[in-house]
């Protein structure tokens, strides 16, 4: 994973916290990477390790993929063109156990991100909810939207690229103009995966978080509309 | 949908359990109850009611008794009046007992008295069909912000696989 890992606990000042986990972000990325050609995921691509010995993470993350497959009526799908490609849940996945590992060491206020993708817990430094903006596709360096977050996760699936077509992985052709769509979740695990099936769904992707118990969406289209969901605009005050 | 099917299954397996229990020979239609109930796709696991000890065996055949020289049908309908509480089944997403209320022979309630409700997965009921959408357009906003949440090249996987496709086909 070659994006920028942001992690803010309030109140940790020793180095140690924040390097556990860094350390589990690595063995993530040597696991299961498709652009190394040693980690575990590249081997089961190429045939160098039978699924049958595959790691008990590893089974995990196929065992969700299916889980998320079902879920979107097949529009989360980690195949691709005859390998597997578990990037798109294995972020959320990933982010949400460093969550669960500061936890662990006993913080209950603390900030996880993974380019883009976000965990939060409690509040941040002023005691307040952590705020957080959802990036203009089409000036990256603008926000348009603030949502405040205590316990939640928040991932944004998109292309920030005019012109690129997103692909409907049933019909094999342009799902339709979409730009990004941001999901907010009860943790970045949930709305990972259902951002990144919501954005292969194209216009139709906000209808399914909206229908979806516990999610809230904001989708931009390429005209510069967003259209979110009945309970989105509670987190923006 | 999928969340009630299954209920569905489960009710009449916990009726068929407590029902049989009390099965007349004189009813001509029987509810069999099933050792496990096969899922609709959303899961992977099979729910095994747990009978009761009181409860008959599964595939057993019911209690033959003599018919009586002048048979007294109690009701029209399948099943005796009477309140039949089902035996706690573990549903794997927690625990889910029912309780079926039968007035004139027919079910004419239904109640949970416990419903798996302990993980996020299992409490996500379409309870809309056409969710309730806004627009507006786009506006920059100017504030202080901890993070922000935005697309990074990898996340649109989709997107990511058709570039690649696109490189190779240079």
């Amino acid at each position: 994973m070659d994006m920028p890992v942001i992690v803010e606990i309030v109140g940790e000042s020793k180095a140690q916290a924040f390097e556990t986990v860094f350390d589990y972000f690595h063995w993530v990325d040597n696991t299961f990477s498709t652009f190394k050609s040693a980690s575990e995921i590249s081997k089961i691509n190429d045939g160098r390790l039978p699924v049958s010995r595959a790691s008990r993470e590893m089974l995990e993350i196929f065992r969700l993929a299916e889980q998320t497959k079902r879920e979107t009526d097949g529009f989360f799908d980690i195949t691709r063109h005859g390998k597997l490609d578990p990037s798109g849940i294995v972020k959320g996945w990933a982010i949400h156990n460093a969550a669960l590992l500061i936890k662990k060491m006993g913080h209950n206020d603390y900030y996880v991100e993974v380019g883009g993708d976000i965990e939060v817990s409690g509040h941040n430094a002023d005691g307040k909810p952590w705020t957080i903006g959802i990036r203009n596709p089409f000036a990256i360096h603008e926000i348009v939207k603030i949502v405040h977050l205590i316990n939640h996760g928040i991932a944004t699936s998109g292309t920030y690229e005019r012109g690129k077509h997103i692909y409907n992985p049933k019909t094999q052709k342009p799902a339709g103009e979409i730009a990004s769509i941001t999901v907010i979740g009860p943790n970045v695990y949930e709305a990972d995966r259902f951002a990144t099936a919501a954005f292969a769904m194209g216009n139709e992707g906000i209808r399914f978080i909206g229908k979806r118990r516990g999610l809230e969406g904001y989708m931009i289209d390429t005209g510069g509309i967003a259209t979110f969901t009945d309970g989105f605009e509670a987190y923006t005050i | 949908m999928k969340k009630v099917l299954l209920s569905g299954f489960v009710i009449f397996t916990f009726l068929g359990y407590s029902v049989q229990q009390r099965f007349d020979a004189e009813q001509t239609s029987v509810i069999v109850p099933n050792s496990s109930v096969t899922p609709s796709a959303g899961f992977s696991t099979i729910v095994t009611p747990t009978p009761s000890p009181t409860a008959a065996q599964a595939g057993s055949t019911p209690p033959l008794a003599k018919p009586t020289a002048t048979p007294t049908p109690k009701q029209l309908g399948q099943y005796r009046d009477g309140q039949y509480t089902g035996s706690v089944a573990d549903a794997y997403y927690g625990n889910i007992q029912v309780k079926a209320i039968i007035s004139g022979g027919k079910i004419t309630d239904v109640q949970f008295l416990q419903y798996p409700n302990d993980r996020n997965t299992s409490i996500e009921i379409n309870t809309q069909a056409m969710p309730y959408l806004k627009q507006e357009a786009i506006q920059a906003q100017s504030a202080n912000v901890n993070g922000v949440s935005g697309a990074s090249a990898s996340s649109a996987a989709f997107v990511q696989s058709l570039q690649s496709a696109l490189n190779q086909a240079k």
